[in-house]
């Protein structure tokens, strides 16, 4: 059983090593908002106040695509839906005044609840959930920063790097870890063919919204 | 105000209450309804992979095939090799550069 120090020396460094992970796709991001028309502040907003990665790209990519305001909050919120379920299986680590639990809940995002769930101590899962959140809250505005500021001016260095590939990579990637239950694979295959078939037919943000819908197939409300 | 700072003022307080539900009226280790949680943990599969089609395979709201299935191909290959996300990221930006650069698509 390793003593407390080294416990939270391991949290730490897992922490910062979730939050570097991010930076490409940080900088995507930023990348992908001047391609919507947003300036650095509007990118910067995004990364600090939404502070939901999937669920920012989403909704700025509709933006881009040039659909309409609802489809991307739609799209944004049905994406970040997941959050309601982290912040249940959190909320025993994170007490304390309401100012703290109002600054604590902005950094309920899958990389914080990951590292704070290899704990067991309600102690442990709070430093890791601190220690995980703001290592990816740095990382995450820095290099949306990045991507806006320094990478929007540079003309086809964006194509050329194939810094665009970094965005289906990385929603690849936050869902591979599901796909070995037998259940995401059947969502994540209907979900792809609906988008795919509406793409053309309906307006942008919609497909997405859509595909939301392959859940039902599974009728999570049955009792098992 | 622009459309940009509604959907992310929209988006930020929509976002908030799914986040600090829990820590604010849950502290004391109630829990959601099975179906609600079995439901909310379910959605972002279907979803990402839908971005993950539109993300590659759209542009200006049509269904077009370039350079950018290279890198998504090059990022299943380094996901099934068991790589770390931070390398998928690269390896796909990587593999689209390079198929531009040898193809000049």
């Amino acid at each position: 059983m390793p003593d407390l120090a080294t416990t939270r020396r391991t949290i730490r460094i897992q922490a910062i090593s979730v939050g570097l992970a991010l930076a490409p796709f940080g900088a995507a991001f930023g990348v992908l908002c001047t391609e919507a028309g947003l300036g650095t502040w509007e990118a910067l907003g995004f990364s600090s106040f939404v502070f939901a990665g999937s669920s920012q790209f989403a909704a700025v990519s509709v933006l881009a695509e040039g659909g309409t305001i609802v489809a991307a909050i739609v799209a944004g919120l049905l994406l970040n839906l997941r959050s309601l379920a982290f912040g249940v299986s959190m909320a025993p680590s994170l007490k304390g005044s309401i100012l703290m639990r109002a600054l604590m809940s902005q950094l309920m995002i899958d990389e914080s609840t990951a590292v704070a769930s290899n704990h067991e101590s309600y102690a442990l899962r709070r430093y890791g959930y601190l220690w995980g959140g703001l290592s990816v809250f740095i990382v995450w505005n820095s290099m949306t920063w990045v991507g806006v500021a320094l990478l929007s001016g540079t003309g086809t260095l964006v194509h050329d790097l194939g810094i665009d590939a970094t965005i289906p990579a990385a929603f690849l990637a936050l869902a591979w870890s599901k796909l070995s239950s037998l259940q995401h694979r059947i969502l994540a295959g209907v979900g792809a063919v609906l988008a795919f078939l509406l793409v053309p037919f309906v307006p942008p943000g919609i497909p997405v919204i859509a595909a939301a819908a392959a859940v039902l197939l599974l009728r999570p409300w049955r009792d098992r | 105000m622009s459309d940009a700072v509604i959907v992310m003022v929209s988006l930020a307080i929509g976002t908030y209450m799914l986040k600090a539900f829990g820590p604010f009226f849950l502290a004391n280790q109630r829990a959601l309804p099975s179906w609600l949680k079995r439901f909310a943990m379910l959605l972002p599969t279907p979803l990402l992979a839908a971005l993950v089609i539109t993300s590659t395979l759209t542009n200006n709201d049509q269904i077009v095939f370039d350079a950018r299935i290279v890198g998504v191909v090059a990022a299943i290959i380094a996901l099934l090799k068991r790589a770390p996300f931070v390398l998928v990221v690269i390896i796909a930006a990587a593999a689209t550069a390079i198929w531009r650069l040898l193809t000049g698509l």
